[in-house]
């Protein structure tokens, strides 16, 4: 891990659906976050977010995020990405329950 | 109301034809999303954090059932069964799908409605007194002036690029209900001393991250000069409003840099210039507004049936003591619906609340629905005797809370649980508000109080004017809650002062409650409100109430 650099995953919105999603290490895009690819070398970041933001028939605002490594793969560090990965805490709505984590 | 002429309808059925081959293109690749942003945004098309979100306008806060039921429609059929009616009269659905933007447009436009100007540096939707037209403190209905400002100023050639977005609300009463000393431009009307309306003209007023109360630059405008008067400010504004900076780029900056005597000056000049070429055709096309807005005929009939039941029956009567108005016709109320029921979302209804609105303004309210800044949804004209029915249906859709002007009704933007732009949440800390009031028994003691939320500093839930206002921020990575007092946004608008370092998201409800308890420790009698009490004794026990710490430090 290059020093100073804190990991991050690249997340980005669905084009379509408006869906929140991360981008897997096999460049597939996820809806969970620990499915992400975690990045710990800031120019390898560089590269993955120039990869997502190039997709632009399906995703929208690609940027990376701060996160860390979790027991089953990364998770998010600020509550703004926590509260992406499940939606809304005021309805049942959004990916806590269209996506509920397996 | 006023219906689309057929101009109107030639123009949004232009728009939405134009942005259906926009998002079609944008699905195939031809527009790419710089590109098509600011097209999506023309047409109140946002992406937030979890979906797309689409603002629909509702001009001067004024829909008729039909359109209800149109909005009911779209919430059932693109989003996820309801509807969020917001601080500028507006209603938001916050999970369309972009493929199904077109349709929804479409289904918009069958009823009169559209998303043009609800974003973007243009002059936003109109806002105006909800009692607008009902209030018997009303010196004229303000809303043919709104919708001779929404036509003017739809698609203006002038104004579609102007250094940052623009509002302007209007009341046609001495008693502001309608936040005008908190808009880029607030229409206050008023009297001459030969006793013919006119408008107060406020200029430069707006919350944000710089709140500032509006100046007069004009005590008197005649209604025939509002047009040209308003065009000379948005004249002034668009040539020296500032671009280089977003954050400097409102009016009320404008205002405050070029001082209130140069810019009336400003304002002055070029009103001489414009005003001779408005020939007249502004004020024809006015009357005939005026006349799509002719009060409502009322029923004549006795009112027994209201005095008895109100006698009679604790609930209804504690609904009609706080959710009824005074009407200009003594026989009928003007009712707000609370959509603030305990531990819900504010601003929220359902697409079956809306229907049973829709209904309930059919069968009792002369076919007039407005929706209020404060996010509650008002019937303007209803005779006494039919509010117990009235009530009794309210009660089983969940929409008859007896809770209007108190603590519990409270304004709430989205925050972080929808808003891109938030930095903290508001919609949880205002239901748990309201349910920790209700569960301690506080409400009905603390009577009328205004508590108002926003989740970024800026500020669409009103807080700087909240009584209580409650701003929610990101500190270092965490939720914080910074606390302001004594804001009042009526006609002597005052931007609340802030009690000192915020509060965590778990703490913030107790420190609303110790505020409370202080107002009634405090209060001279139960006719002193928090307002009064708060303006008689200043922050000091509020603080000492809050920061319990920093007290006993001191002491």
């Amino acid at each position: 891990m290059s020093r100073g650099f804190t990991p991050k995953v690249v997340t980005a919105n669905l084009l379509r659906e408006g869906d929140v999603v991360y981008l897997t290490a096999d460049d597939r895009w996820a809806v969970h976050h620990h499915e992400a690819e975690l990045i710990d070398d800031e120019a390898h970041g560089q590269m993955r977010l120039l990869h997502a933001a190039a997709q632009k028939l399906v995703v929208v605002g690609a940027y990376l995020a701060d996160a860390k490594q979790g027991a089953r793969g990364p998770e998010p560090v600020h509550f703004r990405e926590a509260f992406r990965t499940r939606g809304p805490s005021n309805y049942a709505h959004g990916k806590q329950v269209d996506h509920a984590d397996v | 109301m006023y219906d689309y002429s057929d101009f109107d309808e030639g123009f949004v059925r232009a728009r939405v034809a134009q942005f259906t081959d926009q998002v079609e293109r944008r699905l195939d690749g031809s527009l790419t999303e710089e590109e098509f942003r600011p097209l999506r945004l023309m047409n109140g098309l946002y992406l937030q954090l979890h979906a797309y979100m689409l603002r629909v306008a509702i001009p001067y806060g004024t829909i008729n059932p039909r359109q209800m039921r149109a909005l009911a429609a779209i919430a059932q059929t693109y989003d996820k069964g309801y509807g969020h009616f917001t601080t500028r009269q507006n209603i938001q659905f916050n999970w369309p799908k972009l493929p199904d933007v077109p349709a929804i447009l479409h289904a918009l436009a069958d009823v009169g409605m559209h998303a043009i100007q609800t974003s973007g540096n243009c002059v936003r939707n109109v806002t105006a007194d909800h009692f607008a037209g009902a209030a018997a403190d009303e010196i004229e209905d303000p809303r043919p002036y709104a919708e001779l400002l929404r036509q003017w100023s739809t698609d203006h050639p002038e104004f579609q690029f102007l250094p940052r977005k623009f509002k302007i609300a209007i009341t046609g009463s001495p008693n502001d209900r309608a936040v005008t000393g908190a808009h880029d431009i607030g229409l206050r009307m008023v009297r001459n001393e030969a006793g013919e309306p006119g408008f107060a003209v406020l200029v430069g007023g707006g919350l944000g991250r710089t709140p500032m109360v509006g100046m007069v630059v004009r005590e008197f405008l005649p209604v025939a000069d509002l047009l040209p008067y308003v065009e000379a400010v948005l004249s002034v504004y668009n040539t020296i409003g500032r671009r280089d900076n977003k954050y400097k780029a409102r009016i009320k900056i404008t205002l405050h840099e070029t001082g209130k005597v140069e810019i009336s000056r400003m304002i002055e000049t070029r009103f001489a210039e414009l005003r001779p070429q408005f020939g007249g055709a502004d004020q024809r096309l006015l009357d005939d507004i005026r006349a799509a807005f002719a009060a409502p005929v009322l029923r004549d009939a006795p009112v027994g049936a209201y005095d008895a039941f109100h006698k009679a029956d604790p609930t209804f009567r504690a609904w009609a003591d706080t959710n009824l108005s005074t009407h200009r016709n003594a026989q009928h109320a003007i009712v707000t619906i609370s959509l603030k029921a305990h531990g819900e979302t504010p601003g929220d209804a359902t697409a079956d609340q809306m229907r049973l609105i829709a209904d309930l303004s059919e069968r009792f309210g002369h076919n007039e629905i407005r929706i209020s800044h404060e996010q509650n949804v008002i019937l303007p004209h209803v005779h006494k005797s039919d509010l117990p029915s009235l009530h009794a249906m309210l009660m089983t859709a969940g929409l008859a809370t007896a809770n209007v002007g108190l603590a519990s009704d409270i304004i709430a933007c989205p925050g972080m649980d929808y808003c891109a732009l938030a930095t903290a949440r508001s919609i949880p800390v205002a239901q748990e508000i309201a349910l920790r009031l209700r569960e301690v028994g506080l409400e009905e003691e603390v009577g009328p109080l205004k508590i108002k939320i926003s989740g970024c500093i800026n500020a669409c839930g009103h807080h700087h004017v909240g009584h209580i206002g409650i701003l929610g921020l990101d500190r270092a990575g965490v939720e914080n809650y910074q606390i302001t007092l004594g804001g009042d946004g009526t006609e002597d608008t005052v931007v609340g002062d802030k009690t000192g370092p915020g509060f965590a998201y778990d703490q913030v409800v107790g420190a609303v409650e110790r505020v409370l308890r202080a107002y009634l420790g405090l209060r001279l009698s139960v006719e002193e409100t928090f307002l009064e009490a708060f303006k008689r004794v200043g922050m000091e026990p509020f603080k000492a109430a809050l920061y319990p710490e920093a007290a006993r430090d001191a002491a």
